[in-house]
């Protein structure tokens, strides 16, 4: 009943979908897989309208149609329930499910009896049995879900999207979700359901369609499928075989943790990473693979001084204990963290190369008798982008104007300057174009080389294989697995980085 | 071809204030044969010295992505120490205790206590996470009702000829105030451009979250500057208290408005990053020369009002369109 035909979509000339077909069955619940980065977010804006800039075509009810815009969407009944919760904390449960859909008085006033009793007549139907009138921000993240569901419904759609609708929820609240998915079906809605728990899938799922690197691979009845057989046609590509590796067996430990947890803020019992021992050697790349919300990311914050108000454990560099409390005294122990988020929390935009490379090591490299010597910045940024590459027209360039590729180059000898003696790399080349990938590769492999322990948490396993001596697993904040890139396949990695259901 | 273009085009809204200001001088001296005369431009000089001695300080809190709405009041405050402290000393009854001041001892004095009170904004701002707007309104409801205080309300009058010296005197042929405050842009363009602190401000307004992660103290830059914003207001009030030969309780009211109206019409963005000391000197001039102008021109009180709003104005939007260019 909707289908896609042939859309290709591009950002800023990285295709992120190639010519993707799929075709939602009614009445059905459709789900859609694939790794990190195939496409399956992207394909999901266009269907629901919030991205209208697309090639191709979609089909609604055998005619086609372009919806400039999510309320266009809405009006010919395809919902969306978004990863991240779009409700507003201080609005009520009816305000929220009606935000924008108002009923009003004839005098154009709001009525709100009228919305009151709608919106409790859908919470029975999703067995919340809560006071509309609640506040969103008191309820449990799972509540906050149903009541995003109500809002969908209250259109009366006949598609929805869910877009990993457990990734931030409690077993239980599964177990709630699924039996609404079950009605919904029995409805007669058409549902597609996004996600990466495979076991979750087996239990409510009809059909799959699998995306792999921005193209559809293959779609069918999930009855009489394995999860291996999945597992195989989300990986799929051709293995990649990393170069042969010194085996460092006789280097010693540069970082090692022991018993590390990290707490929730504001909840007790909850931990983002549970336990987490292992250890960096001297020119070693250590991969740190996991799936989203595995707390990969947070696990560098927390070894970085990020976190230390709500984490346990022991750190250990070079053998001394450390116990940071910030970033300054990370940086002065000599960690160095190259954030996920280039733009957010990686450049200064409005500064130049020059001034971005020295901003970690103002005060040892640049400073002179108190005042900043101009000859020392641009002698310590000339040399960081000779020995980088960096592809800059000058040192006095403003970092923005640079492609996403030399804006990492340029953060990375930004640490560098500072002569580190643990580099954390985190997501090293999202958003960066495949040629100055691999240049980045190669830097990674020369640091290391160098001497450096360096740790690369990624969330692509072509770049895991690339560059990692050995490979840290996390799920649900746990460490599965730790083993030697050498002696690992695709399909181990990504079965100890699936959280099983229970 | 091109980029000879952009640079000409960057080079231009570089110099838009200094062409605004030059045709705005020439626009007064047509009209009014007073406005070209050596003792009108030290007038001006004289006149703006106060503004931008505070508007330095506003400068550097701005280019961290801050604002400071005490500064009015802290100027009032501490000028009213200086005065209190300078003319009848202060007493400790219960410990049967009378310390008195010199000149230098009671100017000492106020500039401490600028200093305190900025420092306080410092620390609400980066211990207590209050926001800076919200931190320094509340300074500056705090600081005029301790001025109040230490006042009872009446001015401080009297306070001699040495002391009219910072505000009326005149050195090597320039006027004091003047002086003062070309010694506190030398110093504050100095410390923006040539020193790590000053790298850090700039590095915090363009994006905080990479400057924490560069291993840079935010909280104690942030301190810092506001200490030095309370400073500057500080040597303000010694030149306005000097100036009137008196100390005025409610000395200083709006002048934090005057102080980001010159901030910004200098070319120096709110939300941080971008801007220059430079900058805010040649919007205090603009003002100051637009304040001088309009009273040549007889214009009234109320008018010049409406039009420095839209100066203001003006300035921001054409700074829009620029950026938006490139």
């Amino acid at each position: 009943m909707l289908v896609a035909d042939n859309i290709t979509k591009k950002f800023s000339g990285v295709t992120a979908l190639d010519r993707v077909c799929l075709e939602l069955h009614e009445g059905k619940v459709n789900a859609i897989l694939g790794e990190n980065g195939a496409g399956k977010s992207t394909l999901m804006k266009i269907l629901s309208g919030v991205d209208n800039d697309y090639e191709g075509q979609i089909v609604w009810h055998a005619q086609p149609i372009r919806f400039q815009n999510p309320k266009e969407a809405q009006q010919a009944g395809i919902a969306i329930i978004h990863q991240e919760l779009n409700l507003i904390p201080y609005l009520s449960i009816t305000e929220n499910i009606f935000l924008g859909q108002e009923i009003l008085t004839k005098w154009g006033t709001l009525h709100k009896q009228k919305m009151r009793d709608q919106a409790t007549v859908l919470l029975q139907k999703l067995r919340l049995d809560i006071d509309p009138a609640t506040p969103v921000q008191e309820l449990k993240v799972g509540q906050q879900q149903l009541v995003e569901i109500a809002k969908a419904l209250l259109l009366e759609p006949k598609v929805i999207i869910m877009d990993e609708p457990t990734s931030a929820i409690t077993d239980q609240e599964v177990e709630t979700l699924f039996g609404i998915i079950e009605e919904l079906r029995a409805d007669n809605k058409t549902i597609a359901y996004i996600s990466h728990k495979l076991d979750e899938l087996f239990r409510i799922a009809d059909r799959y369609i699998v995306l792999r690197d921005g193209k559809s691979i293959e779609s069918g009845n999930i009855q009489g499928m394995t999860h291996d057989q999945l597992i195989q046609k989300m990986v799929g590509r051709e293995i990649f075989i990393p170069p042969p590796k010194i085996i460092l067996n006789n280097q010693e430990s540069v970082l090692e943790i022991n018993g590390l947890s990290l707490k929730k803020p504001n909840h007790k019992e909850s931990f983002i990473l549970s336990d987490i021992s292992f250890h960096l050697k001297k020119g070693e790349v250590l991969g740190v693979f996991g799936l989203m919300g595995a707390g990969r990311t947070e696990l560098l914050e927390t070894i970085f001084g990020l976190h230390h108000a709500q984490a346990t454990g022991q750190i250990h560099l070079n053998g001394e204990p450390l116990h940071l409390k910030s970033s300054v005294e990370a940086v002065k122990a000599g960690l160095a963290l190259v954030p996920e988020d280039r733009k957010r929390d990686g450049i200064v935009p409005g500064m130049t190369v020059s001034q971005n490379i020295s901003l970690a090591s103002l005060g040892e490299r640049v400073e002179k008798n108190g005042f900043l010597s101009n000859q020392a910045e641009s002698q310590l940024a000339e040399k960081y982008i000779q020995e980088l590459g960096v592809k800059t027209s000058s040192a006095q360039q403003l970092i923005k104007n640079l492609s996403g590729g030399n804006q990492q180059k340029v953060i990375l000898g930004k640490w560098l300057a500072t002569h580190p003696k643990v580099l954390l790399l985190d997501e090293p080349t999202r958003g960066i174009d495949i040629h100055a990938k691999s240049e980045i590769y190669k830097l990674i492999l020369k640091l290391a080389a160098s001497g450096l322990g360096i740790m690369m948490v990624s969330s692509e396993l072509p770049e895991i294989f690339a560059v990692s001596d050995r490979v840290l697993v996390l799920a649900e904040g746990k460490l599965t697995l730790e083993i030697l890139t050498q002696n690992a396949t695709e399909d181990i990695l990504l079965k100890a980085a699936i959280p099983k259901v229970l | 071809m091109q980029t000879t273009l952009d640079s000409q085009k960057k080079l231009l809204s570089k110099l838009q204030p200094l062409i605004a200001l030059f045709v705005l001088c020439l626009v007064i001296g047509l009209l009014s044969d007073k406005f070209f005369t050596v003792s009108n431009f030290w007038n001006v000089l004289r006149q703006i010295s106060v503004n931008i001695c505070i508007s330095t300080g506003m400068t550097l809190v701005v280019l961290m992505a801050g604002i400071d709405l005490s500064v009015g009041s802290v100027l009032a405050l501490s000028g009213a120490v200086t005065a209190g402290l300078y003319k009848s000393g202060i007493e400790f009854p219960t410990q049967n205790l009378f310390v008195g001041f010199t000149l230098l001892g009671g100017i000492l004095a106020g500039i401490v206590v600028g200093g305190l009170l900025g420092f306080f904004n410092g620390m609400a701002i980066t211990r207590f996470k209050v926001p800076p707007f919200v931190a320094t309104l509340a300074m500056l409801t705090v600081a005029r009702g301790l001025t109040m205080l230490w006042t009872q309300g009446f001015p401080i009058s009297g306070l001699g000829k040495d002391f009219a010296f910072f505000g009326t005197g005149w050195f090597l042929g320039v006027p004091v105030p003047v002086w003062i405050s070309a010694l506190v842009v030398g110093l504050a363009i100095l410390l923006s451009n040539k020193t790590k602190i000053g790298r850090y401000i700039y590095a915090i307004g363009g994006n905080e979250n990479a400057a924490r992660l560069s291993g840079i103290n935010i909280n104690r830059v942030k301190v810092i500057v506001y200490t030095l914003a309370g400073m500057l207001a500080a040597v303000g009030g010694l030149m306005v208290t000097s100036r009137l030969d008196s100390a005025q309780p409610n000395a200083g009211t709006g002048y934090e408005l005057d102080s980001i109206a010159a901030v910004v019409i200098g070319g120096t963005s709110l939300s941080g990053g971008k801007g220059s000391i430079g900058g805010t000197v040649l919007g205090a001039i603009i003002i100051g020369v637009l304040n001088n102008g309009l009273v040549l021109l007889n214009v009234s009180p109320f008018w010049q009002q409406v039009v420095k709003g839209l100066v203001i104005l003006i300035a921001v939007v054409i700074d829009k369109a620029n950026t938006k260019n490139h």
